[in-house]
């Protein structure tokens, strides 16, 4: 897997190019700065862009505003934005296109080796990989449409909006497979969305809807 | 302006003039005390006491007038110095802080020419309209009466019946000058009261420092407070899970090649650690400046904060870039503030957010559909508000009757937006 690497802080930098490359990853590039992003992605076109939002030269969103332009120029570019704090607002930025290959994770999660390299790997094949805390702060507004779903539901959502397959939700709650595709039928009804067969777009609805 | 109101104004301000009247005469023995207890002043001890307490009545009695000149949309600022500590009445400290500030003498010459302007006044504003009325009531009674009367306004003497009815349309319009000029009368005589209540250049630029002086204490005060605060979560926090990461990595290097598994496990929890420690300087960077307003100024972080909030919360801004920062904090931590009110004690169903301009005047509106009835008193979030802006000269204003709504409408002067650095994107 070729992987493009934006990341202004040279400790980070190397940090994350030596887990990818022991990860059986290649770092084709590696960029410090937002503007040299684009470039590098046109070039390279590797299979995931691991992207920083905070990036010289204004220090603000750069990475986030690169990588969303990216995705404008290069359709459906997968893109893994990591940030020290994460908001629902850039999530529902990273998520307007509609498009698959979206990942937006706090940088804390790199210290979860296996589970960091699992979300750069869902996110290459088009999938989508939100952070935890992302997802529990759309859960935790009073007034959602969620007050709907049971305690089971809303579980079995979480996990499914930080991009994780039925098999992958059966083993993390303990419950069978098909409890989880019932749990998520039932949501369905219950958040009037249509049904899809496809991770991905269902996902995708999901967080659409929640960030609306 | 409709024909009721300039009615009901004018009618106010008729009744404001005969009140005028006897309050202006007050002035008089209010000028004839004063002056005898500041000859009192020889005898010992006796002057100390009584010429404070007649300005005190003086003082009251200024303010009274500052206060009806406000109500003409005349704005009076009060002068005085505030009291030395330790000033008691009767004391020394007292009787030269009364003496040396000049607002007190100032209210001295202002006690005969004010009454004198007030009287007049007041007789012109209830003289014109009364005559109006005499036009209008009373010489059609007295004609049909039949007693002998001699004239009216333009007409003088009346040498017909026709003439003397000539005073009804006369009357009519005299009356309605009077109603309609009473209220400009009443603005010229808060006009020259101000020339000699309102503070002097110097004594406005000393009420200036006093106010600087203590938004300035507040500010130093609530920075050290938070910088005490910062530095206690880091102690308490990030540190000592750092301390504790360091210790469990030194553990699991020692047993890594006695026990693989018991070091895995060690580092495992060394991992857990690491991810504490940054949620927690997470949680405090957040506090000290949220990384959404760096990135995306007042309108982007106010956003965000909306969306973090169990209520729906609907967000207006039209702001043309980003402000200072400093100003730019004060703003968002304001806002923030307001907004953790609403969601904590007011039980509201949705909020409101909105931000604009006037000038170079920043205007932060947060608004709910809750219970009502804050008080400022009541909490230290709106005290804490008030504070926060005041170190800018910023105001806040609330609006909150019982059953609601609630209005928190928060002022601030901004010398400028600069042009905005991020593209404004998708947000809405």
């Amino acid at each position: 897997m070729r992987v493009v690497l934006a990341e202004d802080h040279a400790l980070l930098r190397d940090g994350l190019t030596r887990l990818l490359t022991a990860h059986a990853c290649e770092v084709v590039a590696a960029v410090d700065n937002g503007p040299a992003l684009l470039p590098a992605l046109v070039e390279h076109r590797p299979d995931v862009a691991v992207v920083d939002v905070r990036l010289p030269p204004t220090f603000t969103d750069e990475g986030l505003q690169a990588a969303i332009s990216a995705r404008g120029v290069i359709p459906g570019m997968p893109v893994l934005v990591l940030s020290q704090h994460v908001e629902p607002l850039y999530a529902r930025e990273l998520l307007s296109d509609r498009t698959g290959g979206v990942g937006y994770l706090l940088k804390d999660r790199v210290s979860h080796v296996a589970q960091f390299v699992d979300a750069v790997r869902r996110v290459a094949s088009g999938g989508t990989a939100m952070d935890p805390e992302v997802v529990y702060q759309l859960l935790a507004r009073r007034e959602s449409p969620l007050s709907a779903l049971t305690v089971r539901e809303r579980e079995v959502l979480a996990q499914m909006a930080e991009g994780r397959s039925n098999g992958a939700i059966a083993t993390k709650l303990f419950i069978g497979e098909k409890a989880v595709s019932k749990h998520i039928n039932n949501i369905f009804t219950k958040l009037d969305l249509p049904p899809s067969d496809d991770d991905n777009r269902r996902v995708l609805a999901v967080l659409t809807y929640l960030n609306s | 302006m409709d024909s009721r109101d300039w009615i009901r104004d004018g009618l106010r301000a008729v009744l404001g003039g005969l009140i005028a009247i006897p309050l202006a005469a007050l002035n008089l023995p209010l000028f004839v005390l004063s002056v005898a207890t500041l000859i009192l002043g020889v005898v010992p001890g006796l002057g100390m006491v009584l010429f404070p307490l007649v300005t005190q009545l003086v003082r009251a009695r200024a303010d009274l007038a500052r206060r009806i000149a406000a109500g003409s949309g005349v704005a009076i600022a009060r002068p005085y110095r505030t009291a030395p500590e330790r000033a008691v009445l009767g004391g020394w400290r007292h009787y030269r802080w009364v003496l040396t500030d000049p607002a007190t003498w100032r209210d001295l010459a202002w006690l005969v020419p004010g009454a004198v302007a007030g009287v007049t006044l007041g007789v012109l504003i209830l003289a014109i309209p009364l005559y109006g009325l005499e036009g209008v009531l009373l010489i059609p009674l007295w004609i049909w009466l039949g007693t002998g009367w001699y004239g009216y306004g333009a007409i003088w003497p009346f040498s017909t019946v026709g003439d003397a009815f000539l005073s009804l349309p006369q009357g009519a319009l005299i009356l309605s000058i009077g109603v309609a000029g009473a209220p400009y009368l009443r603005r010229c005589g808060a006009l020259f009261d101000r020339l000699l209540l309102a503070p002097t250049r110097n004594a406005e630029l000393r009420l200036r420092v006093s106010q600087l002086t203590v938004t300035r204490a507040d500010t130093v005060d609530a920075q050290a407070a938070e910088l005490r605060r910062i530095e206690r979560d880091l102690h308490d926090g990030a540190q000592v899970r750092l301390v504790s990461l360091g210790m469990t990595i030194g553990l699991a290097e020692e047993m890594v090649e006695a026990d693989p598994a018991g070091a895995r496990k060690l580092l495992a929890e060394a991992r857990e650690t690491s991810t504490a420690a940054l949620a927690d300087l997470r949680h405090l960077v957040r506090g000290i400046h949220p990384p959404v307003l760096a990135e995306r100024g007042l309108d982007g972080a106010v956003r965000a904060l909306a969306l973090a909030l169990p209520i729906p919360i609907t967000v207006e801004t039209a702001l043309p870039g980003r402000l200072d920062t400093p100003v730019e904090s004060a703003a968002y931590f304001a806002v923030a503030e307001a907004l953790a009110n609403t969601t904590r004690h007011s039980f509201a169903r949705t909020a409101r957010v909105e931000l604009w301009h006037t000038g170079s005047t920043l205007v932060m509106q947060v608004s709910d559909d809750g219970l009502g009835g804050a008080d400022p008193a009541g909490g230290t979030g709106l005290r804490g508000i008030e504070r926060r802006l005041a170190a800018f000269d910023g105001t806040m204003s609330l609006s909150s009757p019982p059953g609601g709504p609630t209005v928190v409408t928060m002022e601030l002067p901004c010398a400028s937006f600069s042009p905005k650095t991020t593209p404004s994107s998708g947000t809405g």
